[in-house]
């Protein structure tokens, strides 16, 4: 006898509906958000910060047009057109403007904007100048780290020119008291607050925020509530019209006050996560543990005979297309960083109670059958595996994984627990943990974990010792000494070393600088009454209202960086195959090869570094010469390069790599990621909270890998950087489970802000119950060894048809063929298509 | 036994010529194969042709000329083995030898399977049980699962497709049913040699009455060797044999059901 339902429930009909009509039209922005935020500011400008923030969402949210979509059963929506967005000038605005003529047709994520609206935002905006979250933020940060970011070492960009997010609020609280509830315990903060307090002022601001952003927040569910009573009375069939008088009875009681029932529950759930997102532009808005904050209210009604399995079903999948409704724009080097109009709203199963035994219910396998049903990104489905995970509760997963949808990801208990509680958290709550966004663990309700602060280019500070802290002739870093006179691996390492030290200096400047900002000018009343312990301690999340307070900065190319360091030790130092300055040539050349994506800037770029290394080795050159060698520069991204710089390359690309389970490349990597890691582990935030440290890249390893130079593992210049704690594409070639076993050799329980690592899988290796049997184990055998997370990208034919064509980035790619498993670039030409055509027969 | 042999088996010295981590279909969970070199047989349709010879020889392979075959102690591989210990234990799995044929080397195949028992790890080979029983009792010693090949009855078809007889294979099968753990029999399908129903069923029943068998796989015919033919500058035998349809399959494998046992496709 099971303790939970772990059989299929059908899909309804109505799903299928609603995500048609989700796909209908494209994508917009509309205007009405910043038009009613800027009416209220201008007229608050003699209140605090924190009233004005929850006066102006009164406004909006009074004001705000609304709707409810055809065959919804749950309502709310923030835009009148589906997957459109609102925008949100107090924190940035200028890119929006700049980009009002493109966004409809750029390549990562377009939006349509009319020009009515165009025209509504740039009034609007002209309120905006010098009053944004950036611009504060801006003058707050040091020179240096001004300069690292020109450079592209590290960017704060998420924060700086958008709300922070990334935060997982107590939604159980408002489904047992509402928020009336809430306001009652702010109501009472107030009361008790003494207007003799050195602190009254700010408290009984913030007090007064709450109240008023609970009345507004009750007031705009009633407005859904007398929409849906109106259509009804207009409505003509008898089946819709009894939903929206439902409908209508759900928003009346919800979220004013307490569930009372399965469906109010995932009513009131959505108000929490829609109105979130209309406060503030942060995304990684994560649901967390909605099995069991939602478990409580199903089971009784369950028990009781109120609804039914398949109801309870729709209504999830109901709210994960609602999920999908939900969209944000960002400017474009954002979007290509996040592309896939991604707001990472994490939802996780399975894992422990607080008292440590195992959580799963109905509740975690509906949820992946949500995603089974739905076939839709969000939320960004993770489920949580401990020694106690139930098998059937993983199969049912593995299921999901099989469909290629990439969901869901997989976060091993045994390490983030312990890691958590390292960072201070107690046994209870790290039980108790989430994920939010990406892989980023924390306690939901009690957090403001700041994750995905910064995105640190580990890369760029190797380049930099190549020319000691100089870039294109300009010191943008501190010297640490000629590459020349180094006489030992250990002295290379350590400049190494020194380099990402100051830099991670700069950084922690920046994301405070960030920090502050948002403090002074945005501080959100409406999320901080859901999070402890704001109201007890009368102050937003944003001052440090929260019961524990993170920054956690990801810092992504260690397998890059392992594989360089590898190089180094190993063919200049030990075998003495070439000189660290010829290595320097070598890269400055990019290994003599194409760069197609070299812009005239990056060839003045390797144009400069090669003259400069050749004149610290004492050439003189005329500016002839130097023209010379940048038509050389120019002509090589076209043709073939020197052989001398194609041997360097063979002789690396010929050496051990990090990813087949080699103990001495795999202890450098460990090592590489301590040069992340360690020096973050020392800074505190203004939030009264510590840095520490992740190691993911989201896909920003595409992007800033395209401002980085070739680098010592044989990775070509401007091609992307290894992406999380994975190997390097293509070089592991030893098998899943080799990869696997050395990327558990980094220490994953000092990146408690989350490790992320990705495995390629044809769907053809998860075929049939064996198959996914084995594939359990994998996940089993990577998390005993303490990995914290694994993700799986089942190829695609798609996918096969680009291994075809970029064969370099596929090496470890294995396929299956009737018993039978072969990497798949190793075979001819008419053998891939072979098992492209049976694929696309399988109907994969 | 002496301490002396305890300490020596582990010396044993072997040639191989791959091997595959987590491999999913030669046995059951996760498992490693090592893929010995030289075989008794040489079937047209091998998928492995640098497995044949016993001698290391040169292939291209992806433009680049490579060595095929090494010569590896038990002790080096039992390194290897161990890294995937974890997933063996989490998937039921463990090592497998294949080849090539691992009776060609059985003293070696006998004391890398020992050490996996002592070693505490899950043991299969695939064999095509071509060679003299007393050759291969020590192998079976150490084995939980004989994955063996039967790939026609008629022992003039047979010949003609892999070089040698069956009767020596027949007999052996029957001993093997008696003295392993377990026995599965293999039928690789291959189009013109024994593709048809009447050829499928007539192996099914004389491997359903071998003692103990319950399963049969059918292992149908794929080009995944084909590089190698030519990276060997060898022919390849089959020319332009078509690959079995999914509904072929399907007919193949009722008619081998009629025999009782449980029939699978692929491994």
């Amino acid at each position: 006898m099971a303790k939970y339902y772990n059989k299929e429930i059908p899909k309804s009909p109505r799903i299928d509906l609603l995500k048609k009509s989700l796909f209908a039209s494209k994508p917009r922005i509309e205007a009405d958000r910043a038009v009613l935020l800027t009416e209220s500011y201008k007229s608050t400008e003699d209140l605090p910060i924190i009233e004005r923030r929850s006066k102006a969402f009164a406004h909006i949210l009074h004001n705000l047009p609304i709707t409810i979509r055809e065959n919804e059963l749950v309502v709310g929506a923030n835009t009148i057109m589906p997957r459109s967005c609102q925008t949100f000038p107090e924190y940035s605005f200028k890119w929006l403007e700049d980009e009002f003529d493109t966004i409809s047709q750029r390549a990562a994520d377009p939006f349509e904007i009319s020009e009515e609206t165009k025209s509504k935002l740039l009034d609007a905006y002209s309120y905006w100048e010098g009053k944004t979250t950036s611009e504060l933020a801006s003058s707050y940060m040091c020179d240096e780290a001004a300069l690292a970011i020109e450079h592209n070492i590290f960017t704060v960009g998420n924060y700086y020119y958008n709300g922070v997010g990334h935060v997982t609020v107590d939604y159980g609280k408002v489904l047992r008291i509402g928020y009336s509830g809430i306001r009652a315990e702010a109501r009472e903060a107030l009361s008790k607050l003494c207007v003799c307090d050195a602190e009254y002022s700010s408290k009984a601001a913030f007090q007064r925020a709450v109240i008023e952003c609970c009345d507004a927040v009750i007031f705009y569910a009633n407005r859904y509530a007398e929409l849906a009573e109106k259509m009804a009375a207009e409505c003509t069939v008898e089946e819709r019209k009894a939903e929206l008088l439902t409908i209508a009875r759900n928003c009346r009681n919800v979220p004013e006050n307490g569930a009372k029932s399965f469906y109010e529950a995932c009513q009131s759930f959505w108000f929490v996560q829609l109105l979130i997102q209309t406060e503030s532009s942060g995304h990684s808005i994560s649901p967390g543990r909605f099995d069991q904050y939602m478990y409580p209210y199903y089971k009784a009604d369950i028990d009781s005979g109120k609804i039914t399995r398949e109801f309870a079903q729709e209504l999830i999948d109901c709210l994960w297309i609602k999920l999908n409704d939900l969209s944000k724009v960002r400017d474009a080097a954002s979007a290509a960083g996040f592309a896939g109009y991604s707001m990472f709203q994490n939802l996780i199963c399975g894992g422990q109670t607080p008292d440590g035994r195992d959580a799963t219910n109905d509740l975690s396998f509906m949820c992946i059958s949500a995603s089974l049903h739905t076939n839709l990104p969000q939320p960004s489905l993770s489920m949580r595996v401990w020694n106690g995970t139930p098998h059937d509760l993983l199969v049912w997963a593995a299921k999901l994984t099989r469909t290629g949808i990439g969901l869901p990801a997989y976060y091993n208990d045994e390490v983030i627990i312990p890691a958590l509680v390292s960072r201070g958290l107690t046994m209870q709550d790290a039980r108790d943990y989430n994920i939010i966004g990406c892989v980023e663990p924390q306690k939901s309700g009690k957090t403001d974990g700041w994750h995905d602060a910064a995105f640190f280019n580990m890369c760029r500070p190797l380049e930099l010792v190549f020319t000691n802290g100089y870039e294109n002739g300009k010191l943008i870093s501190i010297e640490t000494g000629d590459i020349s006179n180094m006489k030992t691996f250990d002295e290379f390492f350590d400049a190494y070393k020194k380099q990402m030290k100051y830099f991670i200096a700069l950084m922690v400047n920046a994301d405070n600088a960030v920090d502050m900002a948002h403090a002074e000018r945005a501080p959100l009343p409406f999320l901080s009454s859901m999070l402890d312990d704001c109201i007890g301690r009368g102050k937003s999340a944003q001052e440090g209202g929260a019961v524990y307070n993170f920054t956690g900065p990801q810092g992504f190319g260690v397998a890059n960086v392992a594989d360089s360091l590898y190089t180094i030790k190993k063919l200049v130092f030990e075998q003495k195959k070439f000189t660290l300055s010829e290595l320097k040539a070598a890269l400055d050349a990019n290994f003599g090869k194409a760069s197609s994506s070299a812009s005239d800037e990056e060839l003045t770029g390797i144009t400069v570094g090669i003259v400069k290394t050749l004149i610290e080795g004492g050439a003189e050159l005329s500016e002839a010469q130097i023209a010379e060698i940048y038509n050389t520069v120019k002509a090589a991204s076209g043709t073939k390069g020197s052989s001398q710089y194609q041997d360097i390359l063979n002789q690396i690309n010929e050496l051990d790599k990090f990813g087949n389970d080699l103990d001495e490349v795999d202890a450098l990597a460990r090592e590489a990621a301590y040069s992340y890691t360690r020096p973050l582990e020392k800074y505190t935030n203004p939030r009264g909270g510590r840095y520490h440290a992740g190691l993911y890249p989201v896909s920003a390893n595409v992007p800033l890998g395209a401002q980085t130079g070739a680098t010592p593992d044989g990775r070509l210049a401007f091609t992307p950087v290894a992406d999380g704690v994975s190997p390097s594409a293509g070089k592991d070639v030893s098998g899943p489970t080799a990869s696997a076993n050395s990327v558990s050799k980094l220490d994953h329980g000092i990146a408690s802000n989350g490790t992320l690592f990705n495995m390629k899988f044809h769907p053809s290796a998860l075929e049939g119950d064996s198959g996914i049997e084995s594939f359990v184990a994998l996940i089993r055998g990577y998390f005993d060894r303490k990995g914290m997370h694994v993700q799986f990208n089942v190829v695609s034919r798609e996918t096969l048809l680009d291994a075809q064509k970029h064969p370099e980035n596929y090496q470890g790619l294995v396929v299956r063929v009737a018993g039978y498993s072969a990497l798949f670039t190793t075979l001819s030409k008419s053998l891939q298509d072979d098992i492209i055509n049976r694929t696309q027969q399988c109907g994969f | 036994m002496n301490l002396l042999e305890m300490y020596d088996y582990r010396k044993t010295k072997g040639r191989i010529f791959d091997i595959q981590r987590f491999s999913v279909h030669d046995g059951p969970g996760i498992r490693t194969i090592f893929f010995l070199k030289g075989c008794f047989l040489r079937c047209r349709w091998c998928c492995n042709p640098e497995s044949q010879s016993h001698e290391p020889e040169q292939m291209v392979t992806q433009g680049k000329v490579k060595t095929i075959g090494r010569d590896a102690t038990v002790e080096e591989l039992m390194e290897i083995a161990e890294k995937d210990r974890i997933y063996y234990r989490r998937s039921g799995g463990g090592v497998t030898l294949s080849g090539g044929e691992c009776l060609y080397q059985s003293k070696f195949s006998a004391a890398l399977l020992r050490a996996c028992k002592e070693d505490g790890i899950n043991t299969a080979i695939e064999t095509t049980g071509f060679s003299e029983f007393e050759n291969i009792v020590p192998v079976l010693e150490h084995l939980d699962l004989c994955l063996m090949d039967i790939k026609h009855i008629s022992s003039e078809k047979h010949k003609r497709f892999t070089g040698v007889p069956n009767e020596l294979i027949k007999e052996n099968a029957a001993k093997i049913a008696k003295t392993v753990k377990e026995l599965i029999i293999r039928v690789p399908v291959i189009p013109t040699f024994n593709d048809t129903p009447e050829e499928i069923a007539d192996i099914a029943f004389f491997a359903s009455g071998l003692a103990g068998v319950k399963e049969l796989h059918l292992l149908p015919y794929h080009r995944l060797g084909y590089d190698k033919y030519i990276g060997l500058g060898r022919e390849y035998s089959m020319g332009n044999a078509e690959l079995l349809t999914r509904e072929k399959i399907e007919t193949l494998k009722a008619a081998a059901e009629r025999s009782g046992l449980e029939i699978k496709i692929g491994g």
